[in-house]
C-alpha cells in the first residue's frame, strides 16, 4: 500500500509555499521532513493529510495528523483524549484507545487531568489520541519537540516499529540525530522543494547542506546522541 | 547501545487479539445519574412553580393557573432550557469558558425587534406583535451573522460577526432609545429589556416553543464535532469533522434557541455562561457530555431564580417585581469573576 502527493505548485494566499512536490510513502517507513524554518515542512504534511485546497482528500479513519504544538482547550482526560482519536469511527470501541494509551505508555495516567500532567506526558495523550484512530498512515508535525532525550528516543523507537509492523509514519523532526537514528529515509526541504530523498543513512551530506552546518564532521557542537558515537575501546 | 534500556514504558505492544469490546465512554454512569437528578429537579420546580405566585403559597383556580402560571413556567423551563445548551455549545464551539449566547448579537437583535413594537405602539393593538417583532428582530440578526461569517467561518471569524451584529442592534436600540415618541414607551422599551416572564400568554409559549425546540434539536447533535474542536479546528478537520458547517449549526442553534428565548422574555443573560460552569465539576469537561445535563440544568436555573423573582417580595420591600433579567445577572455577574480567577485561559 502506498501513499502519493504530486502537487506541481501549492500556493498560501497566493504566495507560492510549496512547489515541485512528488512523493511516494510506502508502507512499513517511517519518514522523516526535515529541513530548516519556513521551508514548508509543516504545509508538507498538511498537504498530505489533505487539509490544505487543492490536495486529496484523505479517509480520516486511514490517516492521522497531529498539529505541531497541539493541545487540549478543555482539561480533558487521558482517556478522554485518546478516546477522540474513535471520532472518525463513530464508535465508543475501549480496546484501540487502551491499546494505544497503553503503546505510549501513559496507561496508568488515563483518568488524570491532561493539564494536571507533564509537558510529556500531554504530548504522550496527544500521540495516543493518533494512535487510537488505528490508521495506516501517521502524519506527526514534531511529535518530539520539547521532550527530554529519552522519552523523545522512545517515542521515535515507537514511530519505528509501528512502521514496521505495516503502517507508514511521516515526521516532521527539526533533531537531525532523531531522524538519522530511527527514520528510514529522510526527505530534505529547502525552499518549497524537495532537496533530497535519501535513505536515513545516506542523507547526512544533504542535510549539512540544508542547514549550513557541517554535521558529523566537527566533534563540537555535539549534535549526535551519546548512543551513537561508538565509546567502546 | 541498548535500545530499550530507558524504562519510560513506551514500547510497542502487539494489538489484544479479539478485545471484549466495552462500549462504555468515560464518566458515562456518573453522566446518567447527574442527568437523572436534573430531571427530578426540573419536575419538582416545575409543580412548585405552577404553586407559587406573587408570594403567596396556595393552590390557584383553574384560570389563573391555566392563563398566568402555565405560561409562565412554561417559558421559564423553555427559556432557560434553549441559554443553557446555546451557552455549552458555543462555549465548545469556540473553545472559550467565557463564551455566552449574547457573544452572536442575536439576543440583542431580538431586544430590538420588541424595541420597534414599543416605538410605534404596535402591541395596544394586536397582543403577539410583541414577540414576533422580537422573533423578527432574532431572525434578521441571525441572517446577518451567517451573511457576515460567511460560508465556511473559523471561530474568530464567527466572534468577529457576532461583534459585528451586536454593535449594529446596540446602536439601533440606542436610536430607537432616544428617539422614542413618548416617556412611556421609553420607559416601556428600558423595562421589557431587564427580562421578565410576568404576564406572559400562552401565545407567547406557542411562538417561543417551536423555534427554541428546532434549536435544541440542532444543537443537540453537535457533541462529537464539538469534542473534536477541543484539539483546535485543524485537528478536528482532519477527524472528518466539517468545522465550518459545525459553526454554522452552533450558531444557527444558538439564533434559535436563545433568539426565541430572548423574544418572548427579554434580556436574560449570564444563565448560558454560567450553566455549563456549574456542571463541569460534575461531569468533567468534555463538551458533549455537558450538552444534555446543560439543557436540564439551564431549565432549572431560569425556573428558580423566577420562583425567587416571586418570592422576593415576601422578605425585600420591592413596590415593584424584581425584573428576573436583573436577578441573573446580579447574581452571575461576581460567579463571571471567580470562573475568570480559575479557568486556565488559554
Amino acid at each position: 500500500m502506498t501513499w502519493s502527493l504530486s502537487l506541481p505548485v501549492l500556493s498560501l494566499n497566493s504566495h507560492p509555499v510549496l512547489h515541485d512536490i512528488a512523493l511516494t510513502l510506502r508502507r512499513g517507513e517511517l519518514v522523516a521532513i526535515c529541513g530548516p524554518n519556513g521551508a514548508g515542512k509543516t504545509t508538507l504534511l498538511r498537504a498530505l493529510a489533505g487539509l490544505l485546497p487543492g490536495t486529496p482528500p484523505r479517509d480520516p479513519r486511514r490517516v492521522a495528523y497531529l498539529a505541531q504544538g497541539a493541545r487540549c482547550a478543555w482539561a480533558l482526560t487521558v482517556g478522554q483524549v485518546a478516546a477522540l482519536g474513535r471520532i472518525p469511527h463513530r464508535d465508543a470501541a475501549d480496546a484501540p484507545v487502551t491499546h494505544a494509551l497503553q503503546s505510549c505508555g501513559i496507561l496508568p495516567l488515563r483518568d488524570r487531568r491532561v493539564d494536571r500532567i507533564s509537558g510529556g506526558e500531554a504530548r504522550r495523550a496527544m500521540l495516543a489520541r493518533a494512535f487510537a484512530t488505528e490508521p495506516d498512515l501517521f502524519l506527526l508535525d514534531e511529535p518530539t519537540a520539547d521532550l527530554d532525550p529519552a522519552t523523545a528516543q522512545a517515542i521515535m523507537r515507537l514511530l519505528r516499529s509501528t512502521a514496521e509492523a505495516g503502517r507508514t509514519a511521516v515526521v516532521v523532526q527539526h533533531a537531525v540525530d532523531l531522524a538519522i537514528r530511527y527514520a528510514h529515509r529522510i526527505i530534505v526541504l529547502q525552499s518549497g522543494h524537495i532537496a533530497a530523498d535519501l535513505p536515513a543513512r545516506d542523507a547526512l551530506p544533504a542535510l549539512a547542506a540544508a542547514f549550513g552546518l557541517p554535521f558529523g564532521v566537527d566533534p563540537e557542537p555535539r549534535l549526535l546522541s551519546r548512543d551513537d558515537c561508538d565509546l567502546s575501546p | 547501545m541498548s535500545d530499550g534500556g530507558h524504562g519510560d514504558g513506551v514500547a510497542w505492544v502487539p494489538p489484544p487479539v479479539a478485545a471484549p469490546g466495552r462500549f462504555a465512554v468515560c464518566g458515562d454512569k456518573k453522566t446518567r445519574s447527574v442527568l437523572c437528578l436534573l430531571g427530578v429537579l426540573v419536575l419538582i420546580l416545575l409543580v412548585v412553580s405552577l404553586l407559587i405566585g406573587d408570594g403567596i403559597l396556595a393552590l390557584p383556580d383553574r384560570l389563573i393557573l391555566l392563563q398566568i402560571r402555565l405560561p409562565r413556567t412554561l417559558l421559564a423551563a423553555l427559556v432557560g432550557a434553549g441559554l443553557g445548551l446555546s451557552g455549552a455549545v458555543l462555549q465548545g464551539a469556540l473553545r472559550n469558558p467565557l463564551a455566552d449566547p449574547g457573544l452572536l448579537g442575536i439576543t440583542g437583535t431580538a431586544g430590538l425587534g420588541a424595541a420597534v413594537v414599543f416605538y410605534w405602539g404596535l402591541a395596544a393593538h394586536f397582543a403577539p406583535a410583541l414577540p414576533l417583532g422580537g422573533l423578527a428582530g432574532a431572525a434578521v440578526g441571525a441572517t446577518f451573522l451567517l451573511a457576515f461569517a460567511g460560508r465556511a467561518p473559523s471561530g474568530p471569524s464567527l466572534i468577529l460577526a457576532g461583534i459585528a451584529v451586536s454593535a449594529l442592534s446596540a446602536s439601533l436600540l440606542a436610536l430607537a432609545l432616544s428617539l422614542a415618541p413618548n416617556p412611556f414607551a421609553l420607559a416601556e422599551i428600558t423595562f421589557w429589556l431587564l427580562g421578565g416572564l410576568n404576564d406572559r400568554s400562552l401565545i407567547h409559549v406557542a411562538l417561543a416553543a417551536p423555534p427554541i425546540l428546532l434549536g435544541v434539536a440542532i444543537l443537540l447533535r453537535l457533541g462529537p464535532g464539538l469534542d473534536a474542536l477541543s484539539l483546535g479546528e485543524e485537528t478536528a478537520a482532519s477527524l472528518g469533522v466539517p468545522v465550518g458547517r459545525t459553526l454554522v449549526l452552533a450558531a444557527t442553534g444558538t439564533a434559535l434557541a436563545a433568539g426565541a428565548g430572548a423574544a418572548v422574555a427579554g434580556g436574560i443573560g449570564f444563565v448560558g455562561l454560567v450553566v455549563p460552569h456549574l456542571l463541569r465539576p460534575l461531569l468533567g469537561q468534555r463538551p458533549s457530555a455537558l450538552l444534555p445535563a446543560s439543557l436540564l440544568a439551564g431549565a432549572a436555573l431560569l425556573l428558580a431564580a423566577d420562583l425567587l423573582v416571586r418570592v422576593a417580595p415576601l422578605v425585600l420591600p420591592l413596590s415593584q417585581p424584581l425584573p428576573l433579567g436583573v436577578l441573573t445577572a446580579l447574581l452571575g455577574a461576581p460567579f463571571v469573576v471567580v470562573i475568570a480567577r480559575r479557568a486556565p485561559l488559554p
